[in-house]
C-alpha cells in the first residue's frame, strides 16, 4: 500500500510544479499580449540584420 | 507591378482611401501629400514591405507638425510621460489608436531603421500600446513623438493615463482561478474512494487522503475564496448585506466543519464541495468581467485638449501646461488645434470649429477682439489668442465642477443581485436558527453538525452565478453588434430604462458629413466648373461643396476672387461664375431663411443653390417608432432649423429642445429624473458629457472607436443606433432570464435545505447536488440568452 502514497505523492508535486510555472508565466506577463507575438513571428528580417531582441 | 483599380474610383496606395485628384509616384496613386510623404519616407528607408503584408494599410496623414510634440521635452511633462530615463536609455509607452493591422506592428517595431536613436520598438495590438526604448543622448522625446507622427501614427497622449491597472485585476483573478481549479481537481481525486463507498477497506489511506485534501484547500481558502470573506466583512461593517455575505458565511462554514472533521478524524469532510464552489465563483466573475481593452469609457476634457501650448514670454514661444495658463497670457493655436482656455482673437478673423461644444459641425467665424471658447478647435491658418478665463474656469470644462461628475454611480443603484441576497440572507438565518432550536431539543449532539449544514447548502453559488453568466454572454452579444458596455451592470439598468433623450448632431444626424443637394439645374460640364472654382477657396461650406462634386473639370479660372463673407467669383471659359450668398449672386427667390444655402449664378443669371443640411442616420424613424412605448426627447445644441425635420421623426408626444447648452442638457437629464424617470442618454460629443454622465445610462455614438468619445457607460457604433430599441429589449429579456436562474437555484437551494434541515447532508450529497446547481444555472443563462439573441437579431435583420 505503500506504493501507492508514493505515487500520489510524486505525481501532485510535478502536478504542483506546473501550477508554479503556470503562475510564474502569468506573472511575468507572458499573456498580456496573446496576438501580436503571433504576427511577429512572421515577420522577415530581409537583409538578415541582427534584431536586437 | 502594382495593382490599381481600373475605372475612375482611385485607390490610395497608401491609405486606401479614394483618390479625388490622384498625386502619382513611382505609378502609385495617393489621396494626398501626407500619404506620399509617409510612402517616401518609408521607401527611402527599405521599408517598403509595409505594403505587401496587408493591403493599403496606412493611415490617412493630416498635417503633421514636429513643433507639436515640442511641449514633451519640458521637463516635467517628459517626467509624467516617460517611464524610465537615464542618460543613455530611455523607455517610453504611446498610446496610439491608429493601430489597426499587421503592416502597422511591423512599422512600427521597425522604427530604429527610420531613426537610429530608437533602440527597440514592440508593440502591443490589443492595447494599442507602442513600447519604444531610445537613447536620449540622441534623441529627444519629442522628435521620436514626429517620428511616430510622420509615419502616420500619432501617438495620443494623456498625463493621467493609469495605463495597466485593469489587465493587473484582471491577472490576479486568473491566478487564483487556476489555484482553485488546480486544488479542485485534485480534492476530488482523492475524494473518489469515498464517493464508491470504499471508506473502510483501509483506515489509513482514507487518513492520508483526507490530510491531503485539508492542505489543498488551505491556499483556496485563504488566497482564492478569501476576496469573499473580505468584501462580505467590508458589506458587513458598512450594515449593506450583498450576495457575498451569504456566500462568505457558507464557505467559511464548509471550511470550518470539514477542517474539524478531518483533525478530529470524524469523517471525510466536505472539501470537494468546498473547493468546486470556490472554483465555480471564481469561474463567474472572470467570465463578467470581460472588459474592451482598447476602449476608454472614463475620458474627460482633459483626453481632448492639447498637453501644452505655446505661449508668448519673454519675445520667445515656449510651450507651456495648459493648467499653467493664466488670464492674460498670450498664446498660438494652430490649424486643427482644440482652443485650450477661453481667449479672444488677436488676428483679423480665424474659422473656429465648435462641434465639440455645441455638437454644430458648421465651423463659426469670429473676428478680431470677439470671445473664442474653450474646446473649439481652430480651422485654418494659425492665430494668437490672449487668455481669458483659466482651462479649468472655462465655458465647457466647468462643466466637470457639476456634481454629476462628483458622486459614485454604485450608490444610486440597487442592484438586483443584492436585493435577492439581502432578502434570501434573512430567510437561511431564520431556517437556520429554527433547525438549531429543533435539534437543541430533540438531539444536541447533532445541533452543531446541522446548524453547519444548513449555512452550507445555503451558500448561494448557483445564485451568484446567474448574473454574471447572463450579463456576460449578454454583454458579449453587444460587443459582437458593435455596442460596447463599460461592464455587465450597465445591462441591468438599461433594462429598466423608460426614457430615451438624443443628442441631434452627430446622434440623430451625420454630424460630420452633410447631405448636399442642389436645388435647380446644372450641366455637369457647369457642375465642374463650381468644383474648380470652389476648391480654390478655404472657406469650410466651399470646401463641403467641393468635396460633394464628383464631375472634375481639366479647365482654368481666371480672374478669381474670394469676397470675405459674400462669395466667390472667377471666369472659365468666357462665363463669369458667381457662387456665395443671395444678395451677392442676385438671386431673388427667397429661400427659406433656415437652413444653409450657396447660390450660384452664371454670366449673373441665377440657377439654383446648394442646400446644405446634415442627413438624418438610416432606419432612425422606424427604430423611434419602434421605441413609442417610452418617452423620448431630442436636445440639440443648434439653432432650430432643423426643427421641421425633427418633428416629422419623432412623435408628438416628444419634446424637441434646441440651443441647448451642455449645462442645459445636464439640467433637462436632472429633471426627468426628479419626476422619478430612468433616462437613456444618447450623445456623441464633449458637449453631451455631462447629460452622458448624469444620466442612469449614458452611450456615446461613435462612427470610429479609435475617435475619442467622453465618459460614458457604453459605446455604440453609429450605424447600428437603429438597433436601440432591440437592445433594450434584449436588456429586458436579460433581467427576465436572470429571474429565472435564480428560480432554478433556489429550486436547488430547497432540496439540497431539506436534506441539511434533517441532518441527512452526507458529504457525498453535497458532493452531486452543488456543482448540479451551479453548472445548470450557468447553462440555462448562457444558452437562453444566446438563443433570444439570435431570434431578436433575425428579426431586425428580416426589418431593416
Amino acid at each position: 500500500m505503500g506504493i501507492i502514497v508514493i505515487l500520489i505523492l510524486i505525481s501532485l508535486s510535478i502536478a504542483i510544479l506546473f501550477l508554479a510555472i503556470f503562475y510564474w508565466s502569468m506573472k511575468s506577463g507572458q499573456y498580456d499580449d496573446t496576438y501580436t507575438p503571433s504576427v511577429r513571428m512572421l515577420f522577415e528580417d530581409k537583409k538578415k540584420e541582427a534584431k536586437d531582441k | 507591378m502594382v495593382e490599381v483599380e481600373v475605372g475612375s474610383e482611385l485607390k490610395c496606395y497608401h491609405c486606401g482611401q479614394t483618390c479625388e485628384e490622384p498625386l502619382w509616384l513611382n505609378d502609385k496613386p495617393f489621396c494626398c501629400y501626407g500619404c506620399k510623404t509617409v510612402f517616401e519616407i518609408l521607401d527611402s528607408n527599405d521599408l517598403c514591405e509595409y505594403y505587401t503584408l496587408d493591403r493599403n494599410p496606412g493611415n490617412t496623414v493630416g498635417a503633421t507638425n514636429k513643433e507639436a510634440f515640442a511641449y514633451l521635452d519640458e521637463k516635467n511633462i517628459r517626467k509624467k510621460v516617460i517611464d524610465f530615463d537615464s542618460p543613455t536609455f530611455a523607455s517610453v509607452k504611446f498610446y496610439v489608436p491608429a493601430i489597426h493591422c499587421i503592416s502597422c506592428i511591423w512599422l512600427l517595431e521597425n522604427l530604429h531603421k527610420l531613426n537610429p536613436a530608437i533602440l527597440k520598438s514592440q508593440v502591443n495590438f490589443a492595447r494599442k500600446l507602442v513600447d519604444v526604448e531610445f537613447d536620449p543622448g540622441q534623441v529627444q522625446l519629442s522628435t521620436v513623438a514626429a517620428t511616430l507622427s510622420e509615419v502616420g501614427y500619432t501617438p495620443q497622449i494623456n498625463l493621467d493615463a493609469d495605463q495597466g491597472a485593469k489587465p493587473q485585476v484582471n491577472k490576479q483573478l486568473i491566478l487564483k482561478l487556476a489555484i482553485a481549479g488546480f486544488c479542485f481537481g485534485n480534492v476530488m481525486l482523492f475524494s473518489f474512494p469515498e464517493y464508491l463507498g470504499l471508506d473502510h477497506s483501509d483506515h489509513n489511506l482514507m487518513r492520508i487522503f483526507s490530510w491531503l485534501n485539508f492542505s489543498l484547500s488551505i491556499p483556496v481558502f485563504f488566497y482564492s475564496g478569501f476576496g469573499y470573506v473580505r468584501s462580505a466583512w467590508r458589506s458587513f461593517k458598512d450594515k449593506q448585506i450583498n450576495i457575498d455575505v451569504p456566500i462568505a458565511a457558507g464557505l467559511i462554514a464548509l471550511f470550518l466543519r470539514s477542517s474539524y472533521d478531518i483533525i478530529t478524524a470524524t469523517g471525510p469532510g466536505y472539501l470537494d464541495s468546498f473547493t468546486g464552489l470556490v472554483f465555480f465563483l471564481l469561474i463567474g466573475r472572470w467570465f463578467q468581467g470581460k472588459t474592451y481593452e482598447s476602449l476608454a469609457f472614463d475620458r474627460d476634457f482633459t483626453s481632448y485638449f492639447p498637453l501644452a501650448i505655446n505661449r508668448f514670454v519673454k519675445n520667445e514661444w515656449k510651450p507651456v501646461v495648459i493648467y499653467d495658463l493664466n488670464r492674460g497670457d498670450q498664446i498660438r493655436v494652430r490649424n486643427m488645434e482644440i482652443i485650450p482656455a477661453d481667449s479672444t482673437l488677436l488676428d483679423a478673423f480665424a474659422y473656429i470649429d465648435y462641434s465639440f461644444v455645441t455638437g454644430e459641425a458648421k465651423p463659426v467665424k469670429v473676428l478680431q477682439g470677439e470671445l473664442v471658447y474653450a474646446g473649439g478647435r481652430l480651422i485654418g491658418t494659425p492665430v494668437n489668442l490672449v487668455v481669458e478665463k483659466k482651462t479649468s474656469q472655462s465655458h465647457l470644462t466647468s462643466l466637470w465642477n457639476n456634481d454629476a461628475f462628483k458622486k459614485i454611480s454604485e450608490s444610486k443603484y440597487q442592484k438586483i443581485i443584492d436585493s435577492a441576497a439581502r432578502r434570501f440572507t434573512w430567510v437561511v438565518l431564520a431556517i437556520a436558527v429554527v433547525t438549531f432550536i429543533y435539534w437543541k431539543v430533540y438531539d444536541p449532539s447533532q445541533m452543531w453538525l446541522v446548524l453547519t449544514a444548513v449555512l452550507m447548502v445555503a451558500c448561494p453559488c448557483a445564485l451568484a452565478l446567474a448574473a454574471p453568466f447572463t450579463f456576460g454572454s449578454m454583454l458579449r452579444v453587444f460587443g459582437r453588434n458593435n455596442l460596447y458596455l463599460k461592464n455587465a451592470d450597465i445591462i441591468e439598468k438599461l433594462a429598466s430604462v423608460d426614457t430615451v433623450v438624443f443628442d441631434k448632431t452627430g446622434t440623430v444626424t451625420h454630424g460630420r458629413t452633410p447631405e448636399i443637394k442642389f436645388e435647380g439645374h446644372l450641366t455637369p460640364l457647369q457642375l465642374g466648373h463650381i468644383k474648380l472654382l470652389t476648391s480654390y477657396s478655404t472657406h469650410p461650406l466651399s470646401v463641403l461643396i467641393a468635396k460633394s462634386i464628383k464631375v472634375t473639370s481639366t479647365e482654368t479660372a481666371e480672374d478669381f476672387k474670394e469676397f470675405s463673407g459674400k462669395g466667390i467669383q472667377g471666369i472659365i471659359h468666357g462665363q463669369r461664375y458667381k457662387i456665395g450668398s443671395a444678395s451677392f449672386t442676385g438671386s431673388i427667390t427667397q429661400a427659406n431663411p433656415l437652413g444653409t444655402h450657396v447660390f450660384v449664378s452664371i454670366d449673373n443669371e441665377v440657377y439654383g443653390y446648394f442646400n446644405i443640411k446634415s442627413s438624418v442616420r438610416p432606419n432612425f424613424k422606424t427604430m423611434l417608432e419602434r421605441l413609442s412605448d417610452k418617452n423620448t426627447s431630442l436636445l440639440s445644441g443648434d439653432n432650430d432649423s432643423d426643427r421641421g425635420s425633427m418633428q416629422k421623426l419623432f412623435n408628438t408626444a416628444s419634446s424637441l429642445l434646441f440651443n441647448q447648452s451642455p449645462h442645459d442638457k445636464l439640467r433637462y437629464i436632472e429633471q426627468l429624473q426628479r419626476e422619478g424617470k430612468k433616462v437613456l442618454m444618447i450623445g456623441d460629443g464633449l458637449n453631451d458629457a455631462g447629460a452622458l454622465k448624469q444620466s442612469d445610462v449614458g452611450i456615446a455614438i461613435t462612427d470610429d472607436t479609435g475617435v475619442f468619445t467622453p465618459a460614458c457607460d457604453g459605446i455604440l457604433l453609429g450605424e447600428k443606433l437603429h438597433m436601440l430599441d432591440q437592445y433594450l429589449e434584449l436588456a429586458r429579456a436579460s433581467s427576465v432570464i436572470l429571474k429565472t436562474g435564480f428560480a432554478i437555484s433556489f429550486f436547488y437551494n430547497a432540496i439540497a435545505l431539506s436534506f441539511a434541515v434533517t441532518g441527512y447532508l452526507t458529504p457525498l450529497v453535497a458532493a452531486i447536488l452543488m456543482p448540479i446547481s451551479s453548472i445548470s444555472v450557468v447553462g440555462f443563462s448562457s444558452v437562453a440568452v444566446n438563443f433570444i439573441a439570435k431570434r431578436k437579431l433575425k428579426n431586425i435583420k428580416n426589418l431593416s
